[in-house]
């Protein structure tokens, strides 16, 4: 596989290391010639000096050839643009951008780059991940598939609560595909029955959690009565 | 005409005053409040004065490109100093909020002949330049 990588930051930097002791044909290029000359003493040919904007460097770097592209600079329309011109002009079967700041996250989607990796996003998800009131954590959201894992809870005197998996009903497009439980996790079969506390994984088409939630809610005036 | 321009450098403000004075409507995005005295050299009013509009945003931020009216602009012109800002918010313009007429400048003489062909409207000083010292270097 040819990879070209765009910025010698540290992760464009680590990216072609790692890749490299993968075996894999890595060129990095940065347009910082301060930084061009510190990473060109490790990695030597392997990077070259330029502004992977300009369609000539892209085209030295031999991008006709080329089997990935990833765009890690820290500026979100060069990453876009990079990605969008390897993809559209040079036909770049596969493309990964950097978001730098996700309040751009939207832009990448408008022009057509995916995947677009968050490192400010992926942080804020693995936050929700460890804190459980906000219910609904999206595990993993796979745009071009149109395709979403989500993590529920399984609220006190919910539906799903003390069912069996296949008699919660679901809407068509949705699958309950793990049960987490006291700290370990299992692939369900039909007729598990899965209880109040247990975590749940679903994977579903976007935009169907408004009719999944409600299965896993808690019920409150079960809790009130209780009480 | 609605126009919105983006960018208030020299090509962009003088092309703000010059379609105001034509009678169209033109409103000025910058993310330099300091850009604003350009609008303003050898006037006898203010832009404002003169029914021009104005707001500070980074060109990038959605919400400060709808406070300048850009889902109702006819024509949109991204005139900022960086080549990578100007496509980029040229095609937000053409992609999300399908402005009929796009503009957009571009330096790098390569890429305004490729976004050319996607599409958008792109002037390159540039290639002007090439052009023109062309010309007149090899006339006899």
């Amino acid at each position: 596989m040819y990879v070209i990588i765009v910025g010698a930051g540290k992760v464009g930097w680590n990216l072609s290391r790692e890749l490299i002791a993968r075996d894999q044909e890595v060129t990095l290029i940065e347009s910082d010639h301060r930084r061009y000359r510190i990473v060109e003493e490790e990695l030597e040919h392997a990077v070259q000096y330029g502004d992977a904007t300009e369609m000539w460097v892209l085209e030295r770097a031999g991008i006709q050839r080329a089997d990935l592209v990833i765009a890690v600079t820290g500026d979100d329309e060069d990453n876009i643009l990079i990605c969008q011109v390897a993809k559209e002009k040079y036909g770049v079967e596969r493309i990964v951008a950097r978001v730098n700041n996700p309040r751009n996250l939207d832009h990448f989607k408008t022009l057509g780059v995916q995947p677009a990796v968050s490192a400010t996003d992926l942080i804020l998800r693995l936050i929700e991940h460890e804190v459980p009131e906000y219910g609904l954590v999206q595990l993993l959201a796979l745009e071009e598939e149109h395709l979403e894992i989500i993590e529920l809870e399984v609220g006190e005197g919910s539906q799903a609560a003390g069912s069996r998996v296949q008699d919660v009903t679901l809407p068509e497009g949705s699958l309950i595909i793990s049960v987490l439980r006291d700290g370990t996790g299992f692939v369900p079969k039909a007729d598990s029955v899965i209880n109040a506390g247990d975590q749940v994984l679903l994977i579903l088409d976007p935009g169907l959690e408004g009719e999944i939630t409600p299965r896993f809610a808690q019920d409150e005036s079960q809790i009130s009565a209780r009480k | 005409m609605f126009i919105l321009i983006v960018g208030a450098g020299r090509v962009g403000s003088a092309v703000a005053r010059r379609a105001l004075e034509a009678g169209h409507t033109v409103s000025v995005l910058d993310s330099d409040p300091l850009s604003h005295e350009r609008l303003d050299k050898d006037q006898s009013t203010t832009w404002e004065d003169a029914g021009g509009r104005f707001t500070v945003s980074t060109a990038l931020e959605i919400d400060g490109l709808i406070a300048a009216g850009i889902e109702n602009a006819d024509v949109f012109m991204a005139a900022t100093s960086g080549d990578n800002t100007n496509l980029v918010i040229s095609q937000i313009a053409q992609r999300r909020f399908d402005v009929p007429k796009i503009v957009v400048r571009v330096a790098d003489p390569a890429r305004a002949a490729w976004y050319a062909e996607q599409g958008l409207i792109t002037i390159c000083p540039t290639q002007k330049a090439i052009d023109m010292a062309e010309q007149v270097v090899l006339a006899d």
